[in-house]
């Protein structure tokens, strides 16, 4: 018997935007379904495909590296086709282009629907409304449809229309005022997008899962996940704390919610901190067995005899002082040599490595998680993250590298939709069919 | 009904990331049978605590992870044990483990022995860094793992250390893409008969994740521009984080469009000069000054709540850094009945954040509490087809309880 991809035969029709829908049909597609990603050559989607479709040089100098390192710091033939902010999350996806805009166009994604098991979108509230695209509209086309719709902070309630990307999410759920340094305000918290990824592998799951109740009861459904709803998990210790004992949290930087000492960020030997060479172990003490080894590491003898410091507590009530004496230890040591000794001694413990370094690791390598592929457009040979499901008998693999705009229009036309020659030469006439964003956008 | 009602999950996660990945199967209408050693999952032993009183029923930290589950007790160090997986196995759809690689071979009760029971269903283990990898064997905390696997590097200020997350955000997030695993697992099961054991690895997930790390990888394959903290005085223009009236906001550049930013100051003549317009002068560190002129007296004459409704009527992206106390008071998600009661047996009632996401046609609910250790493991025992007598055997060996 062929093995199949789990999910293979099930196909998405991807109108999303930005980050939290964009992983969640990126998981679906690693993990085998056929996800059909829904571009309009009339409208550069915010951020998405870049900030500008034909940014230039010298623009892309002045812009953050997330945004602006573009392959050698040049824009290329197609410059939304390896946006470096969402390259990654564009493997194992088909293309086509329709202008939604147009009566025939918006027809044209409907009678995609009728091929398909399931809709995925993180558009700002009623931008697909205004379209004329709402789950009844989709229905009209395959009764037993599933949507899944993404919005901030959900269809209903007071802050439904309001406009969010992760950022303002975390922020608005507690997120930013929580997480970083006990002694700076929240003004030094760094965006992280971890509600993106939260809300991003939940709709994958909740397609599964409606996939899984459609195929027992025949029937689809509408899926609506609110991104700040779902973004509670992540504080839940917080949030249980404040309803069991009415405490509201406070910021912790980098010591453990339950207590655990030490744990921290400490200072190894590294290079100039302007080019990122600043070098970092973390460290997790969670046992006092763990504690009486890291002091024969640090070889300090008279903090293994102090008797206080043998248990948790007397280790949190002195943080600060056996912090101090972490960092000197650490400070003159290479970040992976006391990686290596911390971790043979059964003490938790990592580099906080530096993104430069994620490809030469010994366990990425291992696992073949940065692999060299190239693109539609011909802008070199590049190392891209791979799918991090290691499953043996249906290997879950890049089947597709991060795919171009409109590079699957003939199949998504012809052999998906089945429109006929003379109809697709007609939308071609029309602008439909592109590889290329429209001029007139810059 | 849920949407996955009748699917069978064995589970034998403990701490956050395969509890949580087993708790949103549980949501939706899996029977999770949640198999604790003769101690408990170790998060029983952590806080936050009803009462702040160490209690293995009243911890905050388990009664949310393991909300809609059934517990049974099963030393798997005994002989018998094995006897008792191999009836639990027969039951299950899918098992879920997050031992330490090697753990559950140990224990007699491995892939093989499950494969060689049941050959359709899979084994998906969780773990630090994989079954195979050269650090197979390193322990790992949410600090440690997230340090390594995502971003952390560039997050918080140059002058300082990096800074993780709060709580355990990061094994939250591998917790809800190790589900997306076991619910493929089940599609594999029953539409191809086939099984497999599934090796996530949370650092893995973290690398491959969708919060900025690949962004910073990428940026370096490309460019070679590397991803640092910046400068805690860094200037620039809607960077993040502002003070106001009563707290803070969130005014993060990328996205802003200008014309609403004016908008909502109810200024259009501010920041009116056609070099606002210029592409990436919203990235201008020289136009700061300016801006920041204009902004910080208008931030510090409105509280958050105000400039999040002017925001919001100008449609521009802002979000108010909310404390948890006003989270749990907030009218929005009140309104919505995002809040869901729970009533526990121990512990008492309380309410906890609710659904994930809202399926309309198989809605979310809370069916059962976290349950208290082996509350359940009689019915378990007769579920997975034990007679009595043995049953009874069983307890007083003391291989369950």
């Amino acid at each position: 018997m062929t093995q199949h991809l789990p999910l293979e035969g099930i196909r998405v029709v991807d109108l999303c935007v930005v980050w939290a829908g964009t992983f969640a049909t990126l998981l679906l597609g690693d993990l085998g379904a056929e996800v059909i990603k829904v571009e309009n050559p009339f409208v550069l989607p915010p951020m998405t495909r870049g900030n500008r479709a034909r940014p230039t040089k010298e623009l892309l100098a002045a812009t953050p590296a997330s945004a602006g390192a573009y392959p050698g710091g040049e824009p290329g033939p197609r410059a939304w086709n390896y946006n470096p902010t969402f390259v990654s999350l564009y493997r194992n996806k088909k293309s086509f282009t329709v202008d939604w805009r147009t009566d025939e166009g918006r027809d044209i994604v409907g009678r995609l629907v009728a091929k398909s098991d399931a809709v995925v979108e993180n558009n700002a509230t009623e931008t697909l409304e205004k379209l004329g695209i709402t789950y009844d509209w989709l229905r009209s086309y395959r009764d037993n449809i599933i949507m899944v719709r993404m919005a901030a902070y959900g269809a209903s309630g007071p802050y439904a229309q309001a406009r969010a990307l992760g950022v303002h999410l975390e922020s608005v759920m507690g997120h930013t005022l929580l997480r970083g340094y006990r002694d700076l305000d929240p003004t030094s918290s760094t965006p992280i997008f971890s509600g993106d990824y939260l809300a991003g592998a939940q709709a994958a799951l909740a397609v599964q899962m409606a996939v899984w109740h459609r195929d027992r009861t025949g029937q689809g459904q509408l899926v609506e996940l609110s991104q700040a709803e779902n973004a509670s998990a992540m504080l839940s210790q917080a949030f249980m704390d404040y309803t069991l004992n009415g405490r509201s949290a406070g910021r912790l930087g980098n010591r453990s919610y339950y207590g655990f000492a030490p744990q921290g960020v400490f200072p190894c030997r590294g290079g100039d901190p302007a080019e990122c060479e600043d070098r970092w172990i973390s460290i997790s003490v969670i046992s006092d067995e763990q504690w009486r080894n890291l002091c024969e590491l640090m070889a300090r003898p008279d903090l293994a005899a102090d008797a206080e410091l043998a248990t948790n507590a007397g280790r949190a009530s002195r943080q600060d002082e056996i912090e101090a004496a972490i960092a000197s230890w650490t400070r003159v040591q290479d970040d992976y040599s006391v990686f290596h000794r911390l971790q043979a001694a059964g003490i938790p413990s990592a580099p906080v490595l530096e993104g430069s370094r994620v490809f030469d690791d010994p366990h990425t390598q291992a696992r073949g998680l940065y692999q060299p592929q190239t693109l539609y457009d011909d802008i070199g040979t590049f190392r891209y993250v791979q799918p991090f499901y290691q499953m043996p008998e249906t290997p879950i693999t890049t089947r597709q590298a991060p795919v171009a705009m409109g590079e699957h229009n003939d199949y998504v036309y012809r052999d998906v939709i089945g429109v006929s020659e003379a109809e697709y030469d007609d939308l071609k006439s029309r602008g439909h069919v592109s590889m290329d964003f429209d001029p007139s956008i810059p | 009904m849920g949407p996955i009602d009748g699917v069978r999950v064995l589970d034998l996660t403990v701490g956050i990331a395969g509890p949580y990945a087993t708790r949103l199967l549980a949501d939706y209408g899996a029977d999770v049978i949640k198999v604790e050693r003769p101690s408990g999952d170790f998060t029983r032993g952590l806080g936050p605590f009803r009462g702040d009183t160490p209690h293995p029923e009243k911890s905050g930290t388990f009664l949310y992870f393991n909300t809609n589950k059934r517990s049974i007790v099963l030393d798997l160090r005994a002989t018998a044990g094995a006897g008792v997986m191999a009836a639990l196995i027969e039951w299950a759809d899918v098992v879920v483990e997050s031992f330490k690689p090697g753990v559950l071979e140990r224990f007699g009760v491995g892939w093989d022995f499950i494969h060689g029971r049941k050959p359709a269903i899979s084994l998906v283990s969780i773990s630090n860094f994989g079954q195979e990898s050269p650090y197979r064997d390193y322990e790992g905390t949410e600090l440690t793992l997230y340090g390594f696997g995502g971003e952390m590097f560039s997050m918080g200020v140059a002058e300082r250390e990096p800074v993780m997350m709060f709580g355990t955000a990061a094994l939250v997030e591998s917790g809800a893409a190790a589900a997306n695993a076991v619910m493929a697992s089940l599609f594999l099961t029953h539409r191809q008969g086939i099984g497999q054991h599934v090796d996530f690895s949370i650092v893995d997930s973290q690398f491959g994740g969708a919060d900025r790390r690949h962004v910073a990888s990428i940026a370096v394959e490309f460019a070679g521009r590397r991803t640092g903290r910046n400068p805690l005085d860094s200037s620039g223009v809607l960077r993040g984080v502002y003070p106001c009236a009563d707290g803070y906001v969130e005014f993060t550049g990328a996205g802003t469009r200008l014309d609403r930013f004016r908008e909502m100051l109810g200024h259009p003549e501010w920041l009116s000069d056609p070099r606002w317009d210029a592409p990436g002068a919203i990235f201008q560190a020289d136009n700061a000054a300016e801006f920041d002129g204009n902004f910080y007296p208008w931030l510090y004459q409105h509280t958050k709540k105000e400039i999040w409704a002017k925001a919001r009527d100008a449609r521009v992206l802002c979000g108010p850094l909310f404390t948890i106390d006003e989270l749990v008071a907030d009218h929005h998600f009140r309104e919505r009945g995002f809040w869901a009661a729970v009533e526990h047996p121990v512990a008492g009632s309380f309410e906890m954040p609710g659904r994930p996401f809202i399926m309309n046609a198989s809605p979310w609910e809370v069916h059962r509490p976290a349950p208290l250790l082996g509350q359940h493991t009689r019915e378990i025992l007769s579920d997975a087809g034990i007679a009595t007598d043995e049953q009874d055997r069983l307890f007083a060996a003391g291989v369950v309880a």
